[in-house]
């Protein structure tokens, strides 16, 4: 019986999982010590901030208006965000090359140029705003809103939250200053940053939400075993666009 | 029946990944052989967290070896230039403050041919170098400010560092702050033994009357109120032979991210 995920696939997804809530755990935590943000090179205390994030702080000198101050815990926090930053990047590459030698960027993500109509689009759009269970075929392909989705995770979202990492970094960016340069500064690097994070966070709750909808237990199985529920032949019927192998 | 071929296809898939495995495990300890040899490793390389601090600094060391921390126009220095939390004052610094850091001394010893000490006067004495850099803090604040100081590459000469030296440790008033660099960054032409700033005296909150400046690594690096630097080609002696104070606090020791 044919995998509906190819075994690197799942490997990767599930590295690449662990690695992200480590990196949004760490993340937040680093950002507990300064919940401010600024455009442009510098934003300390003493300048305007772009904006704030409603939350107490970990150092005392941010004025949150909160009577207390959080335990530090930006040491064991930049370990982890760096460490798994590493390995979600090593696990990306493989991911992304292997992809392109198999095929599977090609087959199973690009949608084929008769699916892309914005008739086609705006049917995916309305049928997950009703919240409507995928439909058998689903099982075994992606459709046109989910592959566009991962498609900008992938190719977006995960290669601007690495560029936009790497341009806080004072080493990095002294060997390559036009990766902080073009984005305007070391501070609105670190606020772009905070955005593709959020980006990333809300493709995570929807995708979760999605899987939720469709079965937890079914999506969860085909992730980890690469078996799905429904075989690949009773979800093939004719008229339909969406097996395309 | 399939049987005999997927025993076949597995026997065949557990010498692949046997091999696979193999090359991979002699593969790293290779890596591991070369990185300690061309100073790749970090002092803090142990426990759970050492392998991304050892590929940071591995990487970021081969890539920045002679790169240049960003350098401002004077219109982009920063209108008030935030003075961090410091810890209360030791009475020795107090007294240092109410007689105007007359009698602050640098002290210079371990690997080097003459070891002594500096005063203020005669670190003001060597030509005074400038850079417009951004300090930036592990917690994400920062700001810009005009460095002014003589080059630690400089008093290094003058001490005539030997030529196996490795690492320089420096230390700060404060006992519990102390700090260390690979020579790279010792050598680096932007790291400052920092006296002034901004044209003007270096002011206490933002580490006068001395400090050091690593403008290619975070702000925790850049210690304040310098008193002594330790030529060593070894760390395993200092403190608990993690490198610095700072990983035995938590934190990493390279600090360029």
């Amino acid at each position: 019986m044919p995998s509906r995920h190819s075994a690197l696939v799942r490997i990767t997804h599930w590295i690449t999982t662990l690695c992200f809530l480590a990196l949004l755990v760490s993340g937040a935590e680093i950002v507990t010590s300064h919940p401010r943000f600024y455009w442009g090179e510098t934003g300390n205390n003493l300048t305007e901030p772009l904006f704030k994030l409603p939350i107490p702080a970990s150092r005392n000198l941010v004025p949150t208006g909160y009577g207390y101050v959080l335990p530090d815990q930006n040491g064991w926090s930049r370990y982890l965000h760096f460490q798994s930053a590493w390995i979600v990047v090593f696990t990306g590459l493989l991911y992304i090359v292997s992809g392109l030698v198999t095929g599977h960027f090609h087959r199973n993500l690009l949608p084929a140029r008769c699916d892309l109509s914005w008739r086609a689009f705006s049917t995916d759009v309305v049928r997950h705003l009703r919240f409507q269970r995928p439909s058998e075929a689903e099982v075994w392909s992606y459709n046109l809103l989910q592959r566009l989705t991962y498609l900008f995770v992938i190719f977006i979202l995960f290669p601007f939250v690495i560029w936009t990492g790497l341009a806080m970094s004072p080493a990095f960016v002294s060997a390559f200053p036009a990766a902080v340069n073009v984005l305007g500064g070391q501070q609105s690097a670190r606020t772009l940053h905070f955005f593709v994070s959020l980006a990333l966070v809300l493709f995570l709750l929807v995708h979760v939400g999605m899987i939720l909808l469709a079965g937890l237990w079914s999506r969860m199985r085909t992730m980890i075993t690469g078996r799905a529920a429904t075989p690949r032949a009773a979800a093939t019927r004719p008229g339909k666009t969406m097996e395309r192998t | 029946m399939s049987d005999p071929l997927l025993r076949k296809l597995s026997r065949r898939n557990l010498i692949t990944t046997g091999i696979a495995v193999a090359a991979g495990v002699s593969g790293l300890a290779v890596a591991a052989r070369i990185a300690q040899k061309y100073g790749l490793v970090p002092p803090d390389h142990g426990g759970i967290y050492g392998l991304g601090e050892t590929l940071t600094y591995a990487s970021q060391r081969l890539l920045t070896r002679h790169s240049f921390a960003r350098e401002f126009s004077r219109s982009q220095i920063s209108k008030r230039p935030f003075p961090n939390e410091i810890p209360p004052p030791s009475d020795e610094f107090k007294r240092h403050q109410a007689a105007r850091f007359v009698d602050w001394r640098l002290s210079v010893d371990g690997m080097v041919a003459r070891p002594g000490s500096f005063s203020l006067d005669q670190l003001k004495s060597y030509p005074s170098h400038s850079q417009i850099t951004m300090i930036q803090c592990e917690e994400g604040w920062s700001y810009i400010a005009e460095w002014i100081g003589v080059p630690l590459s400089q008093i290094l000469q003058a001490v005539e560092v030997h030529p196996q030296a490795r690492y320089v440790v420096y230390y700060s008033i404060d006992p519990d702050w102390w700090e260390s660099i690979d020579m790279a960054d010792a050598l680096h032409p932007q790291t400052f033994l920092t006296y002034a700033m901004n044209g003007d005296e270096l002011p206490v909150g933002n580490g006068g009357p001395l400090r050091l400046r690593v403008p290619r690594q975070i702000g925790y690096k850049s210690v304040k109120y310098i008193t002594r630097l330790t030529v060593t080609d070894n760390l395993k002696s200092f403190g608990k032979g993690l490198g610095s104070a700072a990983p035995e606090g938590g934190y990493a020791w390279y600090a360029g991210i």
